[in-house]
């Protein structure tokens, strides 16, 4: 688990991405799913919400480790997410130690589009073993 | 009162409290908007309960929040004029469907940076369940683009 790069790829950001997060998040900020909302808050047009991003790198990490075991996730939002972006999400562990009496891993995490721009950055702790 | 003062008076502010139901159903729609197809995610456990995807503890306080922008509005801050810039979880307890979570939300810190072109707004929430125990700390962080 220690070792490796863990990497996942994405399906191509879609406005029907974007609608069925604003509804199953709650997240129902007219930017992500109304272009003329979008626009007149002077963007250029709809753009995904930074937490379906984080959704993404949750799921790079939930895809190695059984959720129960992360014991803290972050991320940073870098740059707006375009329609049509296709994201990628690696995850490089960087750390073994002991913490509240148990292993504990530390990864890093970054998520780019086709073109290698830099979406979110992330940072995960992780438990090897089950909480006793 | 200057903006920045206006906004920094409210370090403390208490928001108005969340109760969330951790439903089944909800859950399946928001796997099927994210692609989520891990077992260790739908397939529910012996007691037919799911567990909950990392991030989703931002999702129900929204999805069960009379009003979803409160952090912005009870603020004074325009929607359109805010993008999120950080957000972190502290997981300290599972959290699986027919759970119900409380969700008690601060404003921990207003910082102004570039000159007062950006201002970042950090709330800190915490998550209970109903029997009391602390499940999660959250912290989100929106940055306000002034003058857009």
């Amino acid at each position: 688990m220690v070792s490796g790069v863990w990497q996942k790829d994405f399906p191509p950001i879609t406005r029907a991405t974007l609608a069925l997060y604003a509804g199953a998040s709650g997240d129902h900020n007219a930017a992500h799913i109304d272009s003329d909302a979008a626009k007149a808050a002077g963007f250029s047009d709809v753009f995904g919400q930074g937490m379906l991003g984080m959704a993404y790198m949750g799921q790079t990490i939930s895809d190695t480790v059984p959720p129960e075991r992360i014991r803290c996730f972050s991320a940073r939002f870098v740059a707006i997410t375009q329609l049509g972006a296709r994201l990628s999400c690696t995850g490089r562990p960087v750390r073994k130690y002991e913490e509240e009496g148990e292993e504990r891993i530390a990864i890093n995490l970054e998520m780019t589009d086709q073109f290698g721009e830099t979406k979110l950055t992330g940072h995960a702790v992780v438990a090897v073993g089950a909480r006793s | 009162m200057s903006e920045a003062d206006r906004l920094d008076s409210y370090i403390g502010h208490r928001f108005v409290p969340v109760t969330a139901m951790v439903e089944a159903g909800r859950l399946r729609f928001f796997h099927k908007a994210i692609g989520e197809t891990n077992p260790a995610l739908t397939k529910p456990d012996e007691q037919g309960r799911l567990p909950i995807p990392p991030t989703y503890l931002f999702c129900l306080e929204m999805l069960d929040a009379e009003n979803p922008f409160a952090f912005t509005e009870e603020l004074g801050v325009p929607i359109e004029t805010i993008l999120h810039a950080e957000q972190s979880f502290t997981y300290r307890h599972p959290v699986k469907s027919g759970d119900r979570l409380d969700f008690l939300a601060r404003l921990e810190n207003v910082a102004h940076k570039k000159g007062g072109a950006l201002t970042f707004l950090t709330q800190r929430v915490d998550v209970t369940n109903q029997n009391g125990v602390e499940v999660a700390e959250i912290e989100r962080t929106l940055v306000i683009r002034n003058g857009a």
